[in-house]
């Protein structure tokens, strides 16, 4: 692990560490509003003001990254896991069940998931509390964003399938699911690493683009998204420094992830 | 001697040419091009048609009418007719209209003109939502041309506050080929480039001169940019771009009130107003104890006074707004019922109401008489900052009576589909942007029949002692001439509001814009076009038209 990785990772697990101590760091919690000082500048009470209706802001940032933090791993997981049992095996069934399962893909791609999304949103039940609300907005970007990565698994495992060791573990009589599980999964778990890994800055991305839209997670619970949505019509940021910290912190780490990557593994 | 006089009349020329360069409005007929912003593409460019705010703006400044709205006074006032007489059955209005005024292409304007834009308007093929308002019974609309510059029109049915309905219909040519493109109004749409810009040119035959017989309007020209980005607009605006923004958000007028406050246009409470309301509606798929609750008058008025409506306009519009009323806001100087007052924040009062209906607190939480914990969504549209914010703020308030409040944004086709067919809502949070100052224009909402009662709509028969009485006071208004009348209905409507709070009414925003330096003779108002309601005697100051 090289220098730039090894500092990436400690951004990585000091950002998550933070976020998981929000509770102590900032004890005003994120819903409260000060309505006596709405859209205040930084103070001593206040670490990074507070936003429009008076809530602070410090405390916002810390429970948005917990949550964009903690979930869109999550998401990342029910995403790869479907790409894995898509691509993957049609990959390794190859013939008519590859062609089906990548013309299905393309599909998939093709579909405009922002849309998708929206609607998708739009049909959920109303009364739905903000907790639940961020995790049906996460399941829904997992079980939306298999797509790219099963393409990706599809190819690679389509390679394993002709492979010599896979060539010589059906002379010997393996079939089947343990043929699949046994020798072609554990082959593709560099490619499912990577395409975890890559999947998780993507959704973060993702609820932000629906935050932007005021359609991820729930009021009052805060994301990178609603966080990021506060800069719209920001016109000095001279003066407004301090409201940039949500959008540093989205760099810092998809920064962190992408040096995180950069390894083996992804090139592979 | 010769050469003495010469010199003296070389001078008075000089003089004579120092005092038309450097003389203000008094002589500016040369007064340059106006610009500001369209937020959307204009769908229409035929009078008749007008149904969005891009087409609106450009018919206020082409048409011609017969008599207008005085956006500052808010009196009616004659145009193209002299004088016009309503009668005292309210089911006609006759026109004396002035004489020797042309179209733009020059066509003459005479009584045949009113006829023809009266019979198009009212054609039901053609589908006018201006002519909607017009549509006041069964039977044709009559017209009858007593001289050429004098016509009556008759409708089937009483229609209160007809004369003012007339602000609304530019007057179309009978004869001119160009059809729509003659206009009788200030300026004319010169040149169109779709998704950039409308050029709208000096209409050389307007009839309308100033004090000093100088014809207006004093403007070359105007450019309108469609530009729906508001961020741009106020950028282009602050780098001298635009002269004018009609209408801006809290945040941006105080950001400009912050460096040039001589540009930022405060002109006090609107007519728009924000509210919410719970759903009523008997088939809606919500449970049914919710239902109880929200047709409970004590839970809807004990919601009103846990909301702090101070702290909305305070917070939210940076002190740019003022709690609402009711229906009507106290911009609409007429209307407006003065007996009422906003209902101040009391959330003690409002526990009282909830206790009165079996409601009790329990760990903190609130629950009804039947066990079930009070909670409830609130849907608005998304990407409304502040209306997500007030709703935010809501949920605050109502969550420390022990109410929880989901708080729902959606995009607005789904939102629009959820709260006007499917029913499928709880409570909802949006806007009523009012440009008409009359009550008749607020008969889809009141009535209980109507489309757009919003809680309660499309009821066979009131379901409520009390909507029944509404729908009553508002046929009675609407079906005389009285003024006097008319008014005592309406403020008795408003008083049926307040007590039953079907509309929780939540704050009238101020109407806020701003005007470059470089316009003179700008007064902003509360009615639309806030701006450019006078853009007949608006110009520009001699650099901004050295400068264009």
């Amino acid at each position: 692990m090289n220098a730039a990785r090894k500092l990436a990772c400690v951004v990585v697990l000091a950002v998550c560490a933070v976020s998981l101590a929000a509770n102590w760091l900032a004890p005003a919690g994120y819903a409260k509003q000060f309505r006596e000082a709405p859209s205040a500048p930084p103070s001593r009470q206040h670490l990074l003001g507070t936003d429009e209706v008076g809530r602070d802001r410090f405390a916002r940032v810390l429970y948005g990254t917990r949550i964009s933090l903690l979930l869109a791993p999550a998401a990342a997981l029910v995403s790869t896991a479907l790409a894995a049992l898509i691509g993957g095996l049609a990959g390794y069934l190859g013939g008519i069940w590859l062609r089906l399962a990548r013309g299905f893909t393309d599909l998939f791609l093709s579909l405009p998931w922002l849309f998708l999304l929206i609607a998708v949103r739009a049909l959920l039940p109303l009364n739905t509390s903000p907790l639940v609300s961020v995790l049906i907005t996460f399941l829904i970007l997992g079980l939306l964003g298999w797509a790219a990565s099963a393409r990706v698994l599809s190819t690679s495992a389509d390679a394993l399938r002709n492979s010599d060791f896979v060539l010589q573990a059906r002379a010997s009589g393996l079939h089947g699911p343990r043929l699949f599980f046994v020798h072609v999964l554990p082959n593709l778990k560099p490619v499912l690493y990577a395409q975890f890994w890559i999947s998780i800055p993507v959704f973060i991305l993702a609820e932000a683009n629906l935050g932007i839209l005021g359609l991820g997670v729930a009021e009052p619970l805060p994301s990178w998204g609603s966080l990021l949505r506060e800069l719209e019509g920001m016109i000095s940021f001279r003066e407004e420094w301090w409201r940039l910290a949500p959008l540093l912190l989205l760099i810092v780490v998809m920064t962190s992830f992408q040096t995180l990557l950069s390894n083996e593994e992804v090139t592979a | 001697m010769n050469y003495r006089r010469a010199f003296l009349r070389l001078l008075a020329g000089y003089a004579l040419l120092f005092l038309i360069l450097t003389s203000g409005s008094a002589f500016a007929q040369n007064g340059g091009e106006l610009r500001f912003c369209l937020r959307s593409e204009p769908k229409t460019f035929d009078p008749l048609l007008v149904d969005d705010d891009s087409s609106l703006s450009i018919r206020y400044l082409t048409g011609g009418v017969l008599v207008r709205v005085n956006r500052h006074t808010q009196e009616l006032e004659p145009e193209l007719a002299e004088s016009w007489k309503v009668s005292q059955d309210g089911k006609q209005i006759t026109f004396k209209l002035r004489r020797g005024i042309s179209f733009s292409d020059g066509t003459q304007f005479f009584a045949d003109d009113v006829a023809f834009t009266m019979q198009r308007l009212m054609d039901p093929a053609l589908h006018s939502s201006t002519g909607d308002a017009f549509r006041s019974g069964s039977g044709a609309v009559s017209t009858k041309i007593i001289a050429p510059d004098q016509i009556s029109v008759t409708f089937p049915a009483p229609l209160a506050g007809l004369d003012r309905l007339f602000d609304q219909v530019a007057i179309m040519s009978a004869r001119s080929p160009k059809k729509e493109a003659a206009v009788l109004g200030p300026f004319m749409v010169a040149e169109y480039k779709a998704g950039s810009s409308v050029l709208l040119r000096r209409n050389p035959n307007y009839w309308k001169k100033d004090s000093h017989g100088r014809r207006l309007p004093y403007l070359d020209s105007i450019r309108l940019d469609i530009q729906p980005n508001r961020d741009v607009e106020m950028l282009r605006f602050k780098r001298g771009e635009l002269d004018l923004i009609n209408v801006i958000d809290s945040d941006y007028f105080d950001r400009l009130a912050a460096t040039s406050p001589q540009l930022a246009h405060d002109a006090g409470p609107s007519l728009d107003s924000d509210f919410m309301w719970f759903n009523q509606v008997a088939s809606a798929p919500i449970p049914e104890y919710k239902r109880a609750w929200f047709r409970s008058t004590n839970f809807r008025r004990a919601i009103s006074q846990a909301i702090n409506r101070d702290d909305l306009s305070r917070v939210v519009f940076n002190g740019h707004a003022q709690p609402a009323v009711g229906p009507v806001s106290p911009a609409n100087k007429f209307w407006f019922n003065s007996r009422l007052k906003a209902e101040p924040y009391r959330p003690d009062a409002a526990r009282q109401r909830l206790q009165a209906d079996g409601f009790h607190l329990q760990n903190g939480a609130l629950f009804d008489k039947e066990g079930n914990p009070v909670e409830f969504s609130i849907v608005t549209n998304a990407g409304n900052k502040p209306r997500e914010r007030m709703a935010v703020m809501v949920q605050e308030d109502l969550g420390k009576l022990g109410i929880k409040v989901n708080v729902v944004t959606l995009d607005f086709p789904s939102l629009i589909e959820r709260i006007s067919q499917k029913f499928n809502y709880e409570a909802a949070m949006l806007g009523f942007r009012n440009v008409d100052l009359d009550p008749n224009g607020q008969m889809n909402i009141w009535l209980s029949s109507a489309e757009d009662h919003a809680w309660n709509p499309q009821q066979k028969s009131p379901e409520t002692a009390w909507e029944a009485e509404i729908d009553r006071l508002m046929r009675a208004q609407a079906s005389t001439a009285d003024p006097k009348k008319r008014k005592e209905s309406f403020d008795r409507v408003q008083e049926i509001v307040a007590e039953q709070a079907p509309f929780i009414y939540l704050v009238n925003q101020n109407a806020l814009s701003a005007v470059s330096s470089a316009v003179e003779g700008a007064n902003p108002g509360i009615l639309s076009p806030q701006t450019f309601w006078n853009a007949e005697r608006l110009t520009l100051n001699a650099s901004a038209r050295a400068s264009r």
